[in-house]
Formats: structure tokens, sequence, C-alpha cells
């Protein structure tokens, strides 16, 4: 006899008793969302994953509307974003969103990224969040990527040609990958095409997969904290952990207010920068691509010059790939180079301190030499922060075995 | 140390964000500022005529419909259609060049380009530059070379507004023996109709105008945006008050 037959003719517990005997809603809803319990003392490093969910469905829905109207040939995708920003009834707001919303995703994952790296969120028991962290930042490098090239202007032209083109530089393969890339001998509407395809489709749907189990494994093995201390060793009788507070309704107010003062930057940007001084929207994209003529000066957006900054300061150009695909990848190998004791940077030595204070400053100036021209002092100060770069991950075994750690406290500090 | 990380953070976002203004600075002629009066309507309206009389039969602004000029402008459609509409019909129609680019291209060399976003691709300040940077040159198909785009195959349109003026320039040898031409000042050789003050208001009203029309919903977007914040800001009081509420137990 089944649970459903069984309860015929018993009182009945309404709508939610009848999903539930059929679907998990209210166990699922208290396993993710009330019950979910993480530490009271976070701090606004902490919201940052938030963030980037909110950002994902701002990408989302504007996308959708870009859609309705933008033409994804050649011919045709410059004047439709034009048609967008002027004659489509809000089209400006929407195309602004999305614009704005690329470059907000990336700053928002990078400051998600430097949380772990401030308190240790990589560490063990967390090694598979980084990894599929890890692949969901590779995964909108890609997005971001195929999406500037829509809009079809001079400097989604010539960018993607310069990036795509890096690609040939891996022996034997290389050509016909760029090939593969590119489904034409040159960038062309068939690019631009397929480009659509990835950007729409393809990626969007890896990343939500993505982030979906992203949630899941953090979910699994609960969140880290600023004092990067366990907070499951010390509950209630009822297995509540002490120091934690569910995630509904205490982290969703907080996330709220958080989520408002993101709200308030971003509109700032949409409504009274959306170029940001040709940062977000290049000056020389608001020109339509043109073969024949290369733009003075070609930068990638700001959120990929890191890299790119790397590559340029090889160099040979196939080096120059090897090192610019290892600065990107790197970062996955975090929980495995980092041999501290401790996770949170609040009990750590000074060497680690010392260490990713010199990181961000390098990050930071490699971004700004990657939108500058080439010339030989800035090609230098580039070499020198790539082995900066280089060194924080590679002595990381060994700076972080010698480090002397504080003691950890038992319970997180709370200040209420 | 967390508190120094903290700033060392908002310097690294900042310095994302002065960074273009060093970009921006790439060209080798040094740009005067075009200080336009954004949201001057007589500005924008002498403009737009200026543009219809002097640029539009060679240039065309094909993204850019006269009822939106006119809605910005405060114009009437009458006035639209006597004033400036001299090869449309209807109003919302595009902004089309009288001479066919196909012809301009044999003509010129190159096809005038469209103007509807012209100063977003180079700025405002190049554009004005550009429009007071015509100078005689020797040699040159058209007479005149431009202090900003050399080479430039468009005549000085303008001539007969601005006169004629020539390029004093500075040489001046490096180390290695290598002269290194800059540019000086102008000099004025004829005069046009309008003297040096007239002329500075026409070229700036007409960039105006181009800065206008490459962003036409630029005025509407930054009223909105202070609606937009006022709103956030309410929120957010809303918001901070609520989460006081939900974590007065938490200690």
């Amino acid at each position: 006899m089944s649970r459903i037959e069984a309860e015929v003719g018993k009182p009945q517990g309404g709508l939610i008793k009848w999903i539930d005997d059929r679907f998990p809603l209210t166990s699922t809803l208290k396993y993710h969302v009330t019950e979910y319990y993480a530490s009271k003392n976070f701090n606004w490093w902490f919201v940052f994953g938030v963030l980037a969910m909110v950002v994902l469905v701002i990408q989302l829905v504007t996308g959708i509307f870009l859609t309705m109207n933008y033409k994804p040939a050649a011919a045709e995708a410059f004047a439709s974003v034009e048609y967008i920003m002027r004659d489509v009834e809000w089209g400006w707001l929407i195309r602004y969103m999305h614009s704005t919303g690329a470059s907000f995703f990336f700053i928002v994952v990078y400051l998600h990224m430097f949380r772990a790296m401030l308190y240790g969120s990589y560490k063990k028991p967390r090694e598979l969040i980084w990894l599929i962290g890890m692949l969901i930042f590779f995964v909108l490098m890609a997005e971001g990527f195929a999406g500037y090239l829509l809009p079809w202007g001079q400097m989604s032209y010539w960018g993607a040609q310069v990036i795509i083109s890096l690609f040939g530089a891996i022996p034997v393969v290389g050509d016909a990958l760029v090939e593969i890339i590119r489904g034409d001998y040159s960038i062309s509407d068939i690019t631009l095409n397929r480009f659509f395809a990835l950007h729409v489709i393809v990626l969007p749907l890896a990343l939500i997969g993505l982030i979906f189990v992203h949630i899941v494994a953090l979910h699994e093995v609960g969140s880290n904290n600023p004092d990067g201390i366990d907070i499951k060793k010390h509950k209630d009788e009822s297995g509540k952990p002490l120091d934690g507070v569910a995630f509904h309704p205490y982290h969703t107010s907080k996330d709220l207010v958080g989520i408002i003062v993101f709200l308030m930057i971003f509109s700032a940007v949409v409504f009274f920068a959306p170029d940001m001084g040709g940062m977000f929207l290049e000056h020389a994209n608001f020109e339509p691509a043109n073969m024949t003529a290369t733009p003075e000066h070609i930068a990638p957006v700001w959120y990929y010059t890191p890299y790119y900054a790397i590559l340029r300061a090889v160099p040979d150009k196939l080096w120059g790939f090897i090192l610019f695909a290892m600065a990107v990848v790197l970062p996955v190998f975090l929980p495995w180079l980092d041999r501290c004791r401790v996770r949170s940077i609040r009990y750590r030595g000074w060497m680690y301190k010392t260490a990713l204070t010199v990181f961000v400053i390098t990050f930071v100036m490699l971004g700004w030499l990657g939108l500058q021209a080439a010339t030989p002092l800035y090609v230098m100060l580039a070499r020198v922060f790539s082995v900066l770069y280089f060194a924080f991950f590679l002595l990381m075994p060994f700076y972080t075995a010698m480090d002397k750690t504080k003691p950890e406290p038992d319970r997180v500090v709370y200040h209420d | 140390m967390i508190k120094s990380m903290r700033i060392a953070g908002v310097l690294a976002l900042a310095a994302f964000f002065v960074a273009p203004q060093a970009l921006a600075a790439g060209g080798a002629v040094h740009l005067e500022p075009a200080n336009l009066e954004q949201d001057n309507a007589a500005s924008l309206r002498r403009g737009a005529r200026n543009f219809m009389n002097y640029c539009s039969g060679c240039h065309s602004a094909k993204y850019v419909r006269f009822n939106t000029i006119g809605k910005a402008l405060d114009l009437s459609e009458e006035q639209l259609i006597d004033n400036l509409m001299f090869n449309a019909e209807k109003t919302f129609e595009t902004i089309q060049a009288a001479m066919p680019s196909e012809d301009a291209a044999v003509w010129y060399g190159k096809a005038p380009p469209d103007l509807s976003l012209m100063a977003r691709a180079k700025g405002a300040d190049y554009v004005y530059n550009f429009l007071k940077g015509f100078y005689i040159a020797e040699g040159s198909p058209t007479g005149v070379d431009n202090i900003v785009l050399s080479g430039t195959s468009m005549p000085h349109v303008l001539w007969e507004l601005q006169g004629y003026q020539t390029a004093i320039f500075e040489t001046h040898e490096n180390e290695d023996g290598s002269v290194k031409k800059n540019f000086a000042n102008f000099e004025q050789l004829s005069a046009g109709s309008m003297d040096a003050g007239a002329y500075d208001e026409f070229v700036r009203d007409t960039v105006n105008f181009l800065a206008y029309i490459a962003e036409p919903i630029r005025s509407d977007r930054r009223k909105l945006g202070v609606w937009v914040l006022m709103f956030l800001i309410f929120f957010y009081i809303l918001a901070a008050q609520l989460k006081k509420a939900i974590w007065k137990d938490v200690k």
C-alpha cells in the first residue's frame, strides 16, 4: 500500500502536504534555507556570493530582452544595438544594465575569490567548492568574451581577432583550433553567429549548472567564516550550531542590505556613467567593425587585462600563451599549494599577509598595465609584476608552511 | 592588517576607474576641452541647425530620427519640417546625407563617415578640435590638413565662417639628431564671416548637437537615475531596520 493510499480519508494537510507527499519541498527548503546554519559573524566580504547571484539574474533577464531585438548577423548587429539604444522602449536601460552587469559580474567574482583567499575558504573540506568555482570563473571569462563580440564594434572585432589568434600559438593543432573557433578563415558573420549561440545558450546553461553544484557542495560542508573555524564543533541539544544562524531570515535580511548597497553603486554607473570613461564600453566600440582598419590601440576589456599584461610581457608568442594560460589556471591549485594549518588571515603569520598584500597590488598593477600601450617601460614593469604573480602561487607551499600562526579561538569572534 | 587590506581594495577599484583618463589622452596633439553645455536647449537647437546646414549634405546620421530630435529640443512638427528636414518627408525618418555615399567615395577617396556616434567614438573634445583644426597645407588635394587627424580627406567645409589659418610648428631636435615637429599655434591668414569667438560658439553648438545625437537618452537617464537612487536610499533605510529587528536576539 503506498503512502498516498494510506492517507485516504484522514484529515488533509493542505496544498503543502499534498506537494510534500510527491516532492521534497519542505525538506529542501529547510535543508537549504530555513535550517541552513551559517556563522553569525559574517562580515561584508561574505556578501559577494549572493551579489554574484544577483548579477547573474540581472544578466539573464536583461539578456533575454536583448535577444528579442538583437540581430546576430555581421550586416545588422551594430545597427540592431543602436536600434535597441534609440528606438526600443527602455532598450537603453536594458542594454546599459547588461553591459554594466558584465563588468560588475567580474568585480563581484574577483572580490568573492579574494574573500576565499582572505579566509582560506578553499581549504579542506571546501576544495571541491573552490574547484567548481574556478570552473565557473573560466566559463564566465568565455561568456564575457563571446558577448563582447556581439555588438560588432571595432573593439569587439579586433579584440576577438587578437585573443582568438593566441590559440594559433599552440604547436601542431593551433591553426586548426583557431579555424574551429572562428568557423572561418577570419572573424566573420559565421563567427558572430556561433558566438551568439555560445553566449546565449551553451555558456549560460553551463554557468547555471555549475553554480547549482557550487551551492550544493557548499551546503554539504557548510559555509566558512571570518575566523575560519568549524562552527559545527559546538551544537545545542537540537543539533543546531551554537554560533550559526539560519540562512533565512538572518542572512537573507542582512544580504538584502548588501544587495541594496550594491544596486546603488550599480545604478550610479548605469544612469550616470554607463561607459565608465571607456572602461565598461570602450570608445572604439561605437564604430562598426571594420576589417580593413585597425583601431589605434587594442586593449581587451578591463577584466581580462591582468592576464593580457602577462601575455604581452613575454617576447615569445608560444611562451606568452603558456604563461597566460598558467596565470589563469594556477589558482585552481590553491587548496594544495597552501600548506598553512589555519584558514583565516586573522590567525596567519606575517608572511602570508605580506604575500597576499603584494599579490593584490600585483593583480591591480597588471590590470592597469594591460590597458596601456606596450611601451618599453610598461613591458618591463609587466615582467616584474608577472614574476611576482607567479611567485605568489609557486612559493606558496614554502612560505605558508614556514609562517608562524596564532592560536585560533574555540568559538567565533562576534561583536553585537 | 585587515583594515589596510580593505583600503587596498578600495584603492584597487579606484585605480580601475581613474585609468581611462590616462588612456583617453593617448593622442599626440593636446585637445582643448569643448566645454559643452549639455542640457542647453538653445545651444542644441543652434547645433541642429548648423548640422543640417553644413554637415548633412555629405554626412548621414542614420540612426537619428527627426521626431526624436524634435521631442528633445522642444520643436513642433512644423518647426522640424520647415527648419531641419531638407530631404526627408516624414518626421520618423532618419538623417540621410544628400550626397550619395558611392559618389562621395569616388570624389573624396573615402565616403564621409556616419555621424550618429562620432562624438561617442572619438570624444566631444576630439570633434571640437577637429572642426577648429584645419590649416593650409601645400600638396594636399583639398588644400588643407587637420591638426587632429593628419591626412584627412575632409575639405575645410567651414572656411567661409572661419577663414583660413596656417599652423606654426616648433621643430625640436632630439638627442639622437632626429627632428620632431610640435604644433605650437595657428595664425589667421584670411578672415571668415565670423570672428574667432563666434566661430568657437558655432563649433561648440555643433559638437553639442553631435554629442546629443550620439546618445539621445543621456539627459533622461540622468534624471531617472536621481529617482532610482532616492528610491534605493529609502529602501536601504527599511532594509537596515528590518535587519536590525531580525538580528536583535542574536548574541
